[in-house]
């Protein structure tokens, strides 16, 4: 009886949570003229993929999903690249004040957004990249640093010292070791952030409403906001540009879940 | 989403570098630590400065900011618009983070036990977190319309233009961001439940300690590190939320979903006061500043084992 009662409450609980993603699966297969019939709120009587055609080709999500990859990708590459680094310096060897640069950049990460906005936006005008995509990985990558370099540095700092030692007395220098020994035994965090930093990058609104202007430099995400503008109660268009919006970020979730969920959770247990 | 701290996968963390001296420090090693950190500074530090003193002018962007002295934060004392704005991110905070957290934990609790079917549970109210809140915002939209499920599914008394009411468009917008942040809660307080020691448990129940007594005398003081990552996480998440309200109503009507957050991204964006909104964003790091400041300080204690 126990168990009836977990699977009922925990079982209606999901159902409630996925309903909402149903109904927007449900309504972007519609056709327009079944939704103004029939109501928003209705079941479907109508099976079309017209709603996705025309959010990818005339709707522009097709330029916004390759904005978004020439935003995301490098910006988790470089994020990666550079956190490793200094997280490699600061954790393998005594740099002087390191537990202070290592807050200092921590507390970067922490600041809230709206504090740079004003000056990032300007700085990119400044520097003329403003309403350019190299505009916004800078960005991203400048703001998530700090986080990504702490992760990092308590990973580094647990592998035993020993191999590096052993490794120094074999003559390899900092380069070779950064590349070839701890990097490797960094892989598990490395997947886990680099799972989170696309998901965050990919979701972005506020840096890239920051920097970009143009409609055609729009990642995704803003650009939902431009289809809604676009197609004013199309609802199964609008439906279809969400979906097409969220597949990149379930796809990376359902790939890399147990980096991900690993990723988000590692730092609630300390 | 915020930011977390990790470090704790393989082996509890040991200084390593510190037991043999050291000579000078390598000049590849000083570059793999000045270019990250000049990055940051470049892109981070020095427009965080630059924000401190725009609030002390009357900048429009084009002409050269004059300084006004704190005359900004003069203006905001009695400015409605602020009021409103400042009142409605405490609403958020209590109830978007306070919400988030009972539910997360309530759902941990109630998804913690390895059995059949709790995968599935748990990845359903997951799934959200991966989404976008500008996503999130329009699939909610739908269903909020005159004529979406919701107006379908309640009683006629009872229709209504969710997000066009001033009275219910700040709660309209609460739902969705709530919808998504459970889920994550709910992770943080999972992986803290699984990492408390079952033999606590075990001795408690031989000691006559029912449910509740358990829960209030073993789960709860375990989860003291959790809850703490909680709070931060929470308040730096309502200081920070900005998308979903953007995307569904961009503060309106009225100002009645108005935030900080989106106020201040109004001010500078469209009225183009740029001195002005950089008071505003101040107004924010200043009310983020405590748990800063509280979240540095574990980071720095954790750092040190």
């Amino acid at each position: 009886m126990r168990h009836k009662a977990f699977h009922l409450v925990a079982g209606t609980l999901s159902v409630l949570w996925l309903l909402p993603i149903a109904l927007v699966l449900l309504t972007s297969i519609r056709t327009f003229d079944d939704i103004a019939g029939n109501g928003l709120g209705a079941l479907p009587h109508s099976f079309s993929l017209g709603a996705f055609d025309e959010a990818w080709n005339a709707g522009g999500q097709a330029q916004a999903m390759l904005n978004s990859l020439l935003v995301t990708v490098p910006t988790v590459l470089l994020s990666l690249a550079l956190a490793a680094a200094s997280a490699f310096a600061l954790s393998r060897f005594h740099i002087p004040g390191r537990r202070a640069i290592i807050l200092l950049m921590l507390a970067g990460n922490l600041l809230p957004p709206q504090i740079l906005l004003v000056p990032v936006s300007k700085l990119c005008e400044l520097l003329g990249i403003y309403d350019t995509l190299p505009a916004l990985v800078v960005v991203q990558v400048g703001f998530g640093l700090g986080f990504y370099t702490f992760v990092l540095q308590g990973f580094m700092r647990a592998i035993p010292g020993e191999i590096q030692q052993a490794a120094t007395i074999d003559g390899a220098g900092v380069v070779t070791i950064f590349w070839r020994i701890i990097l490797p035994m960094t892989r598990p965090a490395l997947a886990a952030l680099a799972a989170l930093c696309f998901t965050w990058v990919f979701n972005d609104l506020l840096w890239a409403i920051t920097v970009l202007r143009t409609g055609t430099v729009m990642p995704v995400t803003p650009a939902l906001l431009g289809l809604q503008g676009q197609y004013v109660s199309t609802w199964n268009v609008v439906a279809a540009g969400s979906v097409i919006a969220a597949i990149p970020t379930v796809a990376v979730f359902l790939r890399f879940q147990r980096h991900f969920i690993s990723g988000l959770a590692i730092g609630a247990v300390k | 989403m915020a930011i977390l701290t990790a470090s704790r996968t393989t082996a509890p963390p040991r200084p390593v570098a510190r037991r043999r001296p050291r000579r000078r420090v390598p000049p590849v090693l000083l570059a793999f630590l000045l270019v990250p950190l000049a990055v940051e500074g470049f892109w981070v530090f020095w427009p965080a400065l630059q924000g401190f003193w725009l609030s002390l002018t009357n900048w429009d962007g084009v002409s050269a900011p004059a300084f006004v002295g704190l005359g900004n934060f003069g203006e905001l004392a009695g400015d409605p618009i602020f009021r409103g704005a400042a009142l409605n991110t405490l609403i958020w905070l209590v109830l978007f983070g306070g919400l988030s957290a009972v539910g997360g934990l309530g759902l941990a609790l109630l998804l913690q036990q390895e059995r059949r079917g709790v995968g599935f549970y748990r990845a359903a109210l997951f799934t959200p977190v991966v989404f976008s809140l500008v996503a999130t915002s329009l699939i909610w939209q739908a269903l909020y319309q005159p004529d979406g499920l919701l107006n379908q599914i309640l009683p006629v008394s009872w229709r209504h233009a969710w997000l066009a009411d001033p009275d219910t468009a700040l709660y309209a917008v609460l739902v969705p961001a709530l919808w998504r942040q459970v889920g994550y809660v709910m992770v943080l307080y999972l992986a803290g439940l699984k990492g408390i020691d079952p033999t606590l448990f075990e001795a408690a129940k031989i000691d006559g300690a029912g449910r509740w007594q358990q829960f209030r005398f073993v789960t709860w003081p375990q989860l003291r590190s959790v809850n703490s990552v909680v709070l931060s996480v929470i308040i730096i998440d309502s200081l920070r939320s900005f998308d979903v309200v953007w995307a569904m109503t961009k503060g309106g009507p009225y100002h009645s979903s108005e935030l900080l957050s989106t106020y201040m991204y109004a001010t500078a964006f469209q009225s183009l006061r740029l001195g002005y909104a950089s008071a505003l964003a101040v107004v924010i790091f200043v009310l983020a500043f405590g748990v800063i400041v509280a979240y540095l300080v574990r980071a720095f204690r954790e750092d040190d084992q």
